[in-house]
């Protein structure tokens, strides 16, 4: 496919590799913040053609992984629920909440049904009067667009039976809450070229002058990281901190206006749990107040609930880059993407599941 | 969940005010929602996420960029043979 394969050229991606190999003079740790690289970078082997003093930690960007427990607590009671049919994308279904995930819920005989796209959840709200649709609508500010379309779309038709249940999470907050703190180790960002091509480059340009740190936006084929570790490498290695693009076919400077402007439209910032991480100031979206009778808590009038992680899961210093799936007790053995502890096992971005499948689960057996 | 692929619009369609394309991604085809790229046009390349059109490809950037790479890639081949292959 063109724009897809070109990317994934093999004498490229070596030829990348080979000048990232010739220039690194001393360690340097950078962190890809994308689920969706992290994979690429797994399933080619990437970070085994890189120099053994170039390390690259694993990010925050998987919005399955950061979807807070209770939320996976939330949809299940409210797919439980008789006149309620739950849509979600599909990763969502096999992610531990509490107690059980929507996938047992579903086959226990909730009406959970999975999408590909928010817009599903209207077309059923329409053609289903009689039952109440709740769509479960998580993301980072690539997804938010479209799902606040759905709630956009929905009220501009005056539906009144669809609602959503908003776990949105934002990007830069969690860069800077990353780089606050005083475990950080990561020296470089690949910022998430997906996020960007929504939202533009200037809210990492901010984060490149407060904390000194070289940010290049990505991609997210084999060549695209490469060239994104080349030239955080060059920076790095000539003592700068600068804001670069790498995914120039994508990314512009200002993002993608109409989309930011139906996502100011239906959402506003505000302060926002992340699954292993805990509440982060001001790095999440609701409803705004005009949308509140879209708003699945208040609908439902659902209790705030505050519940626990499994003691024995990592994911949360997985998450922060502080530590690698292979070093959790559990990986591979009572924790596998069949039998999940956490969620970054479950979703096909999360960091223990791209371990898993793609040969880097040494446990002994 | 950022997943996004790039297609080739075959044919753009009005209906109802949304505007939307059937899309083509290798051998499959899908409608997608213009919505956040208006200026969409037969013919272009666009980058889809959960059905949603997010980019117009900069075809110009893209054939710039992919040329330098190349470029690079002959000059730099020697060199790399000293590494592994990609799996």
């Amino acid at each position: 496919m063109k724009y897809l394969d070109e990317y994934r050229e093999e004498h490229i991606a070596k030829a990348l590799a080979a000048e990232i190999n010739q220039r690194t003079t001393q360690p340097w740790v950078l962190m890809e913040i994308c689920g969706g690289q992290t994979h690429t970078i797994m399933r080619y082997g990437l970070d085994d053609l890189l120099p053994a003093n170039l390390e690259l930690v694993h990010g925050p960007g998987c919005p399955v992984c950061v979807t807070p427990l209770e939320t996976i607590d939330k949809a299940i009671e409210l797919a439980a629920r008789p006149d309620v049919i739950l849509v979600s994308y599909g990763d969502m279904l096999r992610v531990p909440g509490s107690r059980s995930d929507l996938f047992r819920a579903k086959a226990q005989g909730a009406d959970v049904r999975i999408t590909y796209s928010p817009m599903e959840a209207v077309t059923i709200a329409r053609s289903r009067p009689d039952r109440k649709i709740v769509f479960l609508a998580i993301g980072f500010e690539t997804t938010a667009p479209a799902n606040a379309m759905a709630a956009w779309q929905a009220k501009r038709e005056g539906l009144t039976n669809l609602s959503l249940l908003v776990s949105h999470v934002l990007v830069p907050p969690a860069i800077r809450a990353l780089m606050a703190s005083s475990s950080n180790r990561v020296q470089g960002f690949i910022a998430p070229g997906h996020v960007c091509t929504i939202m533009g480059c200037s809210e990492y340009d901010s984060l490149v002058q407060d904390f000194q740190v070289p940010i290049v936006v990505g991609g997210f084929e084999p060549v695209d990281l490469f060239q994104s570790v080349l030239m955080l490498v060059k920076q790095l290695e000539a003592g700068e901190a600068k804001l670069e693009n790498q995914y120039v076919r994508s990314v512009s400077y200002q993002g993608n206006l109409p989309a930011q402007k139906i996502m100011t439209d239906v959402f506003e910032i505000a302060d926002q749990k992340w699954r292993g991480l805990g509440v982060i100031p001001q790095s999440g979206l609701r409803l705004r107040k005009e949308y509140a009778s879209y708003d699945a808590n208040l609908k439902f009038e659902l209790q705030e609930l505050c519940v626990d992680e499994p003691a024995e899961c990592i994911s949360a210093q997985v998450l922060q880059g502080l530590k690698k799936p292979t070093d959790c007790p559990v990986f591979g053995m009572r924790c596998t993407p069949e039998n999940p502890l956490g969620a970054p096992m479950v979703s096909s971005e999360g960091a223990c599941a791209a371990y898993y499948h793609y040969r880097r689960h040494s446990v002994a057996v | 969940m950022c997943l996004a692929i790039p297609g080739q619009i075959i044919e753009v369609q009005e209906m109802g005010g949304l505007r939307s394309a059937r899309v083509r991604f290798g051998g499959i085809v899908r409608r997608v929602n213009l919505s956040f790229v208006p200026e969409a046009a037969n013919g272009d390349y666009v980058m889809v996420h959960v059905g949603f059109a997010i980019s117009l490809i900069d075809r110009l950037e893209a054939e710039r960029t992919y040329q330098l790479l190349q470029e690079m890639g002959g000059i730099e081949e020697e060199l790399a043979s000293a590494i592994p292959d990609l799996p």
